[in-house]
């Protein structure tokens, strides 16, 4: 037996009002990984990172980040946790600059403190953010608005870096360029958990993934493994 | 031929844009921010004034200590009127915004002249008058005029160099996802409801050297800054900046080539004229 995993999702069960969109997910993601949510369009994927970083409180269910159940933590504290969430359609704030965009992820008291030190961090990892710094975040192109978004949760110190589509809406060599940077953020030593309709290439980069469909877990198991299922080939890649 | 009378009126106004500028800051921070446009804000400027007044005449405590006490009372009265009456309303049709907020208007002014009665109380003071060439200013307005830009400033230097500011500034972007900055959306609302409190309250302090107070004080201010908010682009902190020394000067130029009133009327005017012309406000985009 190896240690227990770093995130937990036990059993969850979220919706909006009377709709359900997860029927009792559970999946779990250890220290070191890169682990995959794969799925269609309204498959609820979106809504799992939610339930995770607390945007939406599940119905049923909990969440456990190293041993910590997330159900009495407020939800601007699972930051503190070592969970940062990059957001569907990356979500910065489109009138303040790259750099307050940089700040604001790390607004929490630690991080103010290695505020300097991550920053430099981020500028070399994206050295288009540091030449950007003073420009409006809602002016820069698709892929560097990207940046900018992963660039602004690695602020906060993360363990586990949550990625929703983080390729969606991006021109093909853009959508390589983010799964290199995928590949180059595991290597800095982050834990990953991603959500992609990319299938092909997000299974490229991590090491499992779990297939979601209309709410519900269909199948899990290593990339290798989900690239040579039938069904998988079949109903998303074309073959 | 040079009019110095004219240059000391545009000069006035100058001052008294400041004064202005002050007053729609608070308003429009409140707007831009919490999405809430506060129709009580004057009330709670008048507020200020009594605590002053009352402090500083009723038990003698010395003026410094009484305009720093009632600022804190009116920042205070910003977060309880955010907490008791924003709060319930938030998200709610906007009507129910106005009417709440103008319920608490008539409250306040309510509350104010049972307490105080109508006369008009001012601070006996005798304020010195500046002499500059042939001109002359009242030292009032020109403290007025320092501090209320010194006010701004801060204010500025605030919102674009604090992590808090930076957050203020954000929630009004992004509200949802502001917990994922470790952000809790209600905590960043109060603050700025005692920051708008505090800049009435600060308002207030630099109104109470210059005027009288009496219940009904709200009124003869508010509109005006309401106005000042509305053609700057409500939730548009520079352009109501700049709004409001483009009001100051129909006031104090009209003024001074008619009577003081027309001042008024004529910046009335020139506000319902913009409203056909520019109804996003002079600065939009
Ligand atoms: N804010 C919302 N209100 C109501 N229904 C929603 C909301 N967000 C998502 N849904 C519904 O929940 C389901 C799952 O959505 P989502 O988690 O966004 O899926 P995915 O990210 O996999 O595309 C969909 O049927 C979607 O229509
Ligand atoms: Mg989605």
């Amino acid at each position: 037996m190896s240690a227990a995993p770093m995130l937990e999702v036990r059993g969850v069960s979220a919706g909006y009002g009377t709709f359900r969109a997860l029927f009792d997910v559970s999946l779990e993601v250890r220290a070191g990984e890169a682990v995959a949510v794969i799925g269609p369009n309204g498959a609820g994927k979106t809504t799992l990172l939610r339930v995770i970083s607390k945007i939406i409180a599940p119905t049923a269910g909990d969440v456990v980040m190293e041993g910590t159940p997330l159900g009495p933590v407020p939800a601007h504290r699972v930051v503190e946790l070592g969970i940062a969430h990059v957001p569907e359609h990356r979500r910065l704030f489109p009138r303040l600059t790259v750099e307050e965009n940089l700040r604001m992820g790390a607004f929490h008291p630690a991080a103010r403190a290695k505020f300097r030190e991550r920053l430099d961090f981020v500028y070399e990892l994206f050295p288009r953010m540091k030449e950007r710094r003073n420009q409006a975040a809602g002016t820069m192109s698709g892929g560097e608005q990207q940046m900018c978004a992963i660039g602004r949760a690695l602020m906060s110190g993360p363990k586990l870096l949550l990625m929703d589509e983080p390729s969606a809406g991006l021109a093909p060599v853009i959508v390589q360029q983010v799964f290199n940077l995928v590949k180059r953020i595991r290597a800095e030593g982050y834990t990953v958990l991603i959500v992609e309709q990319n299938i092909q290439q997000v299974l490229q980069v991590v090491d499992r993934a779990y297939l979601l469909e209309v709410g519900t877990i269909k199948q899990s198991g290593s990339s290798a493994e989900l690239l040579a299922s039938p069904e998988i080939r079949r109903a998303y890649l074309g073959l | 031929m040079f009019d110095t009378f004219l240059l000391e009126s545009v000069i006035n106004g100058i001052l008294l844009g400041g004064v202005l500028a002050l007053l729609a800051l608070g308003l429009n921070l409140i707007f831009g921010v919490i999405d809430v446009v506060w129709i009580c804000y004057a009330e709670l400027v008048m507020i200020g004034m009594y605590a002053i007044w009352w402090l500083h005449v009723y038990y003698g405590v010395p003026l410094p200590g009484a305009i720093v006490s009632a600022v804190m009372v009116v920042a205070l009265m910003g977060v309880l009127l955010h907490r008791l009456v924003i709060e319930p309303v938030l998200g709610k049709p906007p009507i129910n915004q106005l009417l709440v907020t103008g319920g608490v208007l008539f409250f306040l002014q309510a509350a104010a002249t049972l307490a105080f009665g109508i006369e008009f109380r001012n601070l006996g003071l005798r304020m010195p008058v500046v002499e500059f060439g042939d001109m002359f200013f009242s030292f009032a307005r020109l403290l007025a005029f320092g501090t209320a830009l010194a006010g701004v400033l801060l204010l500025w230097l605030f919102l674009t160099r604090s992590y808090l500011g930076t957050a203020i500034r954000a929630i009004s972007q992004d509200r949802e996802i502001m917990p994922l900055m470790g952000v809790d959306p209600r905590r960043i609302y109060l603050i700025t409801s005692a920051i708008g409190g505090g800049m009435a309250g600060v308002a207030a302090s630099l109104l109470v050297l210059q005027y009288d107070v009496h219940p009904a004080i709200g009124l003869s201010f508010g509109p005006i800054t309401f106005m000042i908010c509305v053609m700057g682009g409500l939730g548009n902190m520079l352009g109501g900046f700049l709004a409001a020394f483009v009001f100051a000067q129909f006031i104090s130029v009209g003024g001074y080539f008619f009577q003081i009133e027309w001042g008024y009327v004529i910046a009335f005017a020139f506000f319902i004229a913009m409203m056909f012309i520019r109804p996003k406000g002079l600065f939009s985009r």
